[in-house]
């Protein structure tokens, strides 16, 4: 009988080989690429250029939750918030041409924030590149400064090493924003699909430079020696995620450690070694002796200019060790004498184990001593004014005390962002959000919703001010559709309140254009189906507040509070920072 | 701190919009790049770009960090002039009669190295490399013999004490073996694309 024998090479086998592999859409790989890197969350905003994505997401919805937002920018602030409470990277999509345009602000608060994001994009079909077509902008040429790295994909088959490589860049050593744009063609285009590889190494890309012991040594002899040592820190221990190491270390050296916005709530409130804010509206301690220690000891974070004050005159004194895992931080603003290169993770353990048992009370007490001054000048005023206007700080205050210090505080930009940080107290890390080094207004609401999706068995309680809050008020609408149960407190000083202090100080009270009147919220809020309440005065602040805590669900509260209070202390602009004023 | 020339070496990976990226550091920093060659390197996949600036040796330090910053660079050096061997190409199309006629002309071009590429009825062309002084030299004398055309390249610059990237580079590699690169399909077959 003559049968057909089917051999290896038989068109017959060819054919089978090719059934064996899995064809899938450009679009279907993206989503299969985040749910290999255990994405379950994305922020974003469907349009004409990734539409193929958002029809493949239809299908992937029982394994990826999808939060539309009422704008681009809440998209990239929400997931900015999403990522600075889980700790994970946060995934934004939206679509080309103003889609894309409308992440800049974000990518550029996140670049300078750290904050790990991975922001996929819709392009125009390929062949449509450079021509102008509908909604086509140049998004890698335009995202370039503001992304620790770009890339266009062109064909649906690079889609899975693509944004294997975006994860990674996105999430090691300093994270950053990372944004991939896909042409319309590759996200329809099926492919052989061979599986999803995770990115592990990039032969141009060192994450975290070789950690070097003599310089650890160095570190080492020169705290040992220090008679008046003083630790900074910032982000980078919450990056890090070396807040044990980092408390092992100072309770060892017995050091005091000032921190800056971004590492706010690495260490707890009430640590006896923490003393307090750096910076411009920081605390006056901190300020005034980083210009009397003589060994400062800098983890993770990098001079910015709001925290150095006139380098000139910035801890001349002092013999400067800087502990951070990106290299080009070390010497950029101030000079070092021993830099410690690597994540503080694990310089730091190296370091404690080289470092004495010490305590430094004396020098404690001068930071105590400093602080009473500031406590009886400017904090008792603050927290527990007894008459007048309500004071900002006072709304803080019994927020803490009703949330017992364990609430995530995200703060939109100006006065009501200092007296927030300057105020709340944190008992956990990852508690604060805020947009430190962009100082973007109109982040605090979404950064809001996203902080709740980060941590949703967590009280989440949106401090913003009646500027801020007007730029992205849009996102209410998300608040609604979606459930996030985020308590927003608005503290409204009808005034664009940090220009006005400025003003006031600097430009001989000339009120330029900082006059903002605002809708009424709770009306606005109902709108939304968002319950509220307004107050103006002190004896309905507690009851407001635990009514606002109370409710299940999202809740708006504005507080009507002085229009002309400042935030004291203040270094002012082109001052040293020991020169910090107090009223 | 004093201002001087220095040369940038920086290698990267032959990627899209890599001098997009480098020269927005640049830019953004207000710094002028008087000259800038890029072109592949002695390792498969990577460029060398080769950057002129009048900096302080602070600013060069930190312009090179932030280079080394950009996660396609894999390593970059600054020198001063003293440090690298460097040369300019030039090009100058000068009228053919003049040429023949003149013979000042071809002293000067033996004087300063400089030989024939092209010789028409209409102009000859010629090249020469050299140090941007000689050239700058030689193109004064010759505007006198009606110059019609001249151009110059970037600096390419070799570093005296060169062992640095070999070495940098074989520990790239053995951390990370090298990627599949799509690399320029017509890079080395000039000749079999390009005809005169």
């Amino acid at each position: 009988m003559n049968t057909l024998e089917i051999t290896k090479d038989t068109p017959h086998n060819k054919l089978e080989e090719k059934a064996k592999k899995t064809q899938l859409s450009g679009s279907q790989a993206v989503l299969e690429a985040l749910i290999a890197e255990g994405v379950d969350t994305i922020f974003g905003y469907p349009g004409g250029a990734i539409m193929p994505i958002y029809d493949a997401l239809y299908d992937y919805n029982d394994r990826l939750k999808h939060i539309l937002v009422r704008h681009e920018q809440g998209g990239i602030h929400a997931a900015q918030g999403y990522a600075r409470t889980s700790g994970k990277t946060g995934v934004v999509f939206a679509t080309s041409g103003p889609g894309a345009t409308n992440l800049v602000t974000g990518l550029a608060d996140a670049m300078i924030d750290s904050n790990p994001i991975v922001c996929v994009t819709g392009q125009v079909f390929a062949h449509l590149l450079g021509t102008d077509a509908f909604q086509e902008t140049d998004v890698i040429n335009i995202t370039t400064p503001v992304t620790k790295w770009n890339y266009q994909v062109t064909d649906a088959s690079e889609i899975p090493a693509a944004l294997a490589k975006a994860f990674y860049i996105a999430s090691t050593g300093r994270p950053g924003p990372v944004l991939i744009d896909i042409t319309k063609n590759a996200q329809l285009q099926l492919f052989d699909y061979e599986g999803y590889t995770l990115c592990h190494h990039i032969r141009s890309y060192r994450p975290a430079p070789i950690i070097r012991k003599s310089y650890i040594e160095e570190a080492a002899k020169l705290i040992n020696q220090a008679k008046k040592p003083f630790v900074l820190f910032g982000q980078g221990v919450i990056l890090g995620k070396a807040e044990e190491e980092f408390k092992t270390f100072i309770e060892k050296t017995g050091i005091p450690a000032a921190w800056t916005i971004m590492g706010l709530s690495a260490l707890p409130t009430d640590h006896p070694l923490n003393v307090g804010m750096l910076g411009m509206h920081g605390n006056y301690a901190p300020n005034v002796l980083t210009n009397e220690c003589d060994v400062l000891i800098a983890i993770g974070m990098r001079f910015d200019d709001r925290v150095t004050g006139r380098l000139d005159k910035y801890a001349k004194q002092a013999k400067i060790i800087h502990l951070d895992i990106d290299p080009a931080e070390i010497d950029k603003n101030v000079k070092t004498t021993v830099p410690v290169w690597g994540n503080c993770k694990e310089t730091l353990p190296l370091l404690t184990e080289l470092v004495a048992e010490t305590q430094h009370e004396e020098w404690l007490q001068k930071f105590r001593m400093l602080e009473q001054e500031e406590i009886n000048t400017v904090i008792t005023t603050e927290l527990q004014p007894s008459e007048g206007e309500m004071t900002m700080g006072e709304v803080i205050n019994i927020l803490n005390e009703l949330t017992q210090d364990d609430a995530v505080i995200v703060t939109d930009v100006g006065q009501h962002q200092m007296v927030a940080c300057r105020y709340a107290r944190f008992k956990q890390s990852k508690s604060n959000v805020t947009s430190g080094g962009l100082g973007t207004m109109g982040f605090g609401l979404p950064a809001a919703i996203g902080a709740w999706y980060g941590a949703p068995e967590r009280t989440v309680v949106a401090i913003i001010g009646d500027g801020g809050i007007q730029m992205t008020i849009q996102e209410l609408g998300t608040i609604m559709q979606f459930g996030a149960k985020v308590k927003i407190l608005i503290l409204n000083n009808q005034f664009l309140g940090m220009v006005r202090q400025w003003q006031q100080l600097f430009h001989d009270k000339r009120y330029s254009f900082v006059n903002i009147t605002s809708p009424d919220y709770t009306t606005v809020a109902q709108g939304y189906h968002i319950p509220g309440n307004r107050i103006e005065d002190r004896s309905n602040l507690r009851e407001a507040l635990m009514e606002m805590l109370a409710h299940d669900g999202s809740y708006l509260l504005e507080v009507m509070v002085g229009r002309e209070n400042n935030v004291f202390p203040m270094v002012p602009q082109g001052s040293s920072v020991s020169e910090i004023r107090l009223k | 701190m004093e201002k001087q020339e220095y040369t940038i070496t920086l290698y990267a990976e032959n990627t899209i919009g890599m001098i997009s990226r480098i020269a927005i550091i640049f830019s953004r920093r207000k710094i002028n790049i008087e000259s800038l060659n890029t072109s592949p390197s002695e390792a498969h996949g990577i460029h060398r770009f080769t950057i002129v600036i009048t900096e302080s040796e602070e600013v060069v330090r930190k312009l090179c960090r932030q280079i080394e910053k950009q996660v396609e660079v894999l390593k970059a050096y600054y020198n001063t002039n003293d440090e690298v061997i460097w040369q300019e190409q030039a090009l100058y199309k000068v009228p053919t009669n003049i040429v023949a006629e003149k013979a000042p002309i071809e002293r000067l071009l033996r004087e300063y190295g400089a030989h024939a590429v092209v010789i028409r009825n209409d102009y000859t062309v010629f090249e020469t490399a050299g140090h941007r002084e000689e050239i700058d030299k030689l193109t004064e004398a010759l505007a006198e013999y009606n110059l019609i055309e001249f151009v110059r390249s970037a600096r390419i610059a070799i570093i005296k004490d060169s062992e640095g990237f070999h070495k940098k580079l074989k520990e790239f590699e053995q951390a990370e073996p090298i990627e599949e690169v799509v690399e320029n399909e017509y890079l080395d077959k000039q000749d079999k694309i390009f005809t005169m």
